[in-house]
């Protein structure tokens, strides 16, 4: 095990440092002055033109350049967005709690009904709600949930009017940001005694739709992981041999099957993060939830550099971290890979 | 000769005798069908120009709701074009953007893969964390980060898109690679002296043609789903291209007024993509010769 950790940890490095080339260089790959570009008609100024590049270093030699950026980086200090004129890690971690609060609402929504239709599936295995269940998730791994989250609207804030369209919040509340999560921070003693519950369910309600768009995808696929997890653990000669020693089905199937049927299942809810911020990026875009999805579309459209390249290190350390855990962990429950 | 051909003709037979069993397949096959003929005959079958303009009859329903009528069967958008024809025009859009992407992707992917796979060592590791890297990207942020350094547009869009579809055919092809060159074949053709281009060219990739075919199906679902995500953002194909991701988003302002500006579009791409996952299933059960009965 050890000597697997160090080796795992060693091929981490490679990969480290080519994300840090990658974000560095991206800036400088834009064809044409990149000052020119993100001041746009701003830049007609050489005395604003000349702050602009000794800002952002771009009068220094690049390897110059990208020592600098790197020692920078290491102490959290990712330069200053020229929309906000904010410090890019400061604005990164402001939206980062609602991404994060959407994408865990998101996850658990597709565990909660992706591992009972899972099983229900498998164990009914080749019926009408087998079919049923299966096709549905096909249709819900294929579809573009920047279509979903609209048809969404339409059905459940147009015609029916029973959720909000956008944000995280109604308007009519207040809610002093204290966590960044507004589900606890809406639960806080002084909101409550102020404000009651309302604000708390404005919060879940604003919820809803985001949570059902951005999740539909990992639902699909928790569901048809646990199916073929499940089916596969059934037909296993120890289950056959529970079976046989008169152990009721039920029994059967949640002690002994989904247990095992679990390892596969963890790992699949472990590299489904990554598909989080891309349904992040879509979902925050049209329920204007402002996490880092609508921030890095905003900043790339508004050729935002330093945030585009502060945002996508965040962004890649972050999915590269989880990756490296899950691995671990899956190593650890399954010793046979090592 | 002749023997080639039976057992060719035989092989094809057998895996249509499996494929058409899978009910979900063959109505994949037929989605995915209808989308490539839909898209050849657009310039036949489509009542009207791409970007025709009507001027006066805008954001007209389609002829079920009331006020719409079989002149514009699917009525028209915010600016008076015909909506059935820009869907028609955008199938062949989708059609041309995604094969592009999937040909760049597999032959970058593939070639990368054998490489890999068949020289292991450094090569072998310079390649795989270059495929690290490109996978510690969520895959529409990558697009969107390609697209920002090169800027929007159909070309660019299919690049980001192509980039991004990389590591699939890369990983993929160079676990078969790993299999496939110890076995005896392999080892024969070396002893004749074959070089290393020829053998992974001529005798590996063969072999992997089954998964590869799989793997490209796929890969055209999800390319035609990124290019359409990136439309959508406004930074893939742009207007006034008939593309159904930017037919989505223009028509979000009228999204109470007239939903089925929406609900269209979305419902094209869902079928597409939809149609090509299931005829991707269906290849990959009955191709896997693990999975026959």
């Amino acid at each position: 095990m050890k000597s697997f950790l160090k080796d795992k940890i060693l091929q981490l490095i490679p990969t480290l440092v080519g994300i840090s080339l990658f974000s560095f260089f991206i800036i400088r790959l834009v064809p044409g002055d990149p000052v020119m570009l993100m001041l746009g008609e701003r830049g007609a100024d050489p005395k604003i033109y000349q702050e602009m590049t000794q800002s952002l270093g771009l009068d220094k030699p690049v390897l110059e350049q990208y020592a600098i950026y790197m020692k920078n980086a290491v102490q959290g200090d990712f330069g200053k967005s020229i929309v906000s004129k904010r410090s890019v890690t400061s604005e990164f971690f402001a939206r980062f709690p609602a991404t994060l609060e959407l994408g865990v609402c998101a996850m658990i929504f597709a565990i909660l009904l992706g591992i009972p239709a899972g099983v229900y599936a498998a164990v009914h295995r080749n019926s009408l709600p087998d079919y049923l269940l299966m096709g549905s998730s096909l249709v819900g791994y294929s579809m573009p949930i920047f279509w979903w989250g609209l048809i969404l609207i339409i059905i459940f804030s147009v015609t029916l009017g029973v959720t909000p369209v956008s944000g995280r919040l109604s308007v009519m509340f207040d809610v002093p940001s204290m966590t960044g999560f507004m589900l606890i921070d809406s639960l806080s003693p002084e909101v409550i005694s102020e404000e009651g519950f309302a604000p708390f369910i404005s919060a879940v309600r604003h919820l809803i739709l985001p949570t059902i768009a951005m999740g539909t995808i990992p639902l699909a696929v928790v569901a048809r992981m646990t199916r073929s997890s499940v089916l596969e653990v059934l037909s296993a000669p120890y289950v056959q041999t529970a079976k046989a020693k008169g152990q009721s089905f039920n029994k059967v199937v949640w002690r002994h099957a989904f247990r095992n049927a679990l390892i596969p299942i963890v790992t699949v809810i472990g590299l489904l993060f990554g598909s989080i911020i891309t349904g992040a990026i879509l979902t925050e875009t049209i329920f204007s939830w402002p996490g880092i999805g609508k921030w890095l579309v905003a900043s790339i459209h508004a050729r935002d550099y330093p945030v585009i390249q502060g945002g996508i290190l965040f962004i890649a350390t972050m999915v590269i971290a989880i990756n490296f855990l899950v691995d671990i962990i899956y190593t650890y429950v399954n010793p046979k890979i090592r | 000769m002749q023997v080639e051909e039976v057992g060719f003709k035989h092989s094809v037979r057998e895996f249509w005798d499996h494929f058409s069993d899978n009910k979900g397949a063959v109505f994949g096959l037929f989605l995915v069908l209808s989308f490539i003929v839909l898209a050849i005959l657009a310039p036949v079958i489509s009542p009207y120009g791409s970007s025709e303009i009507f001027p006066g009859q805008l954001r007209l329903p389609p002829f079920w709701s009331e006020g719409g009528s079989f002149q514009f069967i699917l009525g028209t958008d915010d600016l008076g074009r015909d909506v059935l024809s820009r869907l028609i025009w955008g199938a062949q859009i989708s059609l041309f953007v995604g094969v592009s992407i999937v040909f760049l992707s597999t032959i970058i992917g593939t070639t990368l893969g054998l490489m890999a796979g068949y020289f292991g060592g450094k090569t072998d590791i310079v390649i795989m964390r270059f495929i690290d890297i490109l996978m510690a990207y969520p895959s529409i942020l990558l697009a969107i980060i390609v697209v920002s350094v090169i800027g929007p547009g159909v070309t660019n869009a299919i690049i980001a898109v192509a980039i991004v579809s990389i590591p699939s055919f890369t990983r993929l092809v160079r676990a078969n690679v790993l299999e496939i060159k110890e076995r005896q074949f392999v080892m024969a053709a070396k002893t004749f002296g074959a070089g290393p281009w020829r053998i992974m060219f001529k005798e590996i990739l063969p072999n992997c043609m089954a998964t590869l075919i799989v793997q490209t199906t796929l890969g055209l679902s999800e390319g035609i789903l990124s290019t359409a995500a990136l439309g959508f953002l406004g930074l893939g194909v742009q207007a006034p291209t008939p593309e159904w991701g930017i037919m989505l988003s223009d028509a979000r302002p009228y999204i109470e007024s007239s939903p089925w500006l929406v609900t269209l579009p979305g419902l094209c791409i869902l079928a597409v993509v939809l149609g090509l996952n299931l005829f991707g299933d269906g290849l990959r059960d009955a191709l896997d010769p693990k999975l026959k009965r």
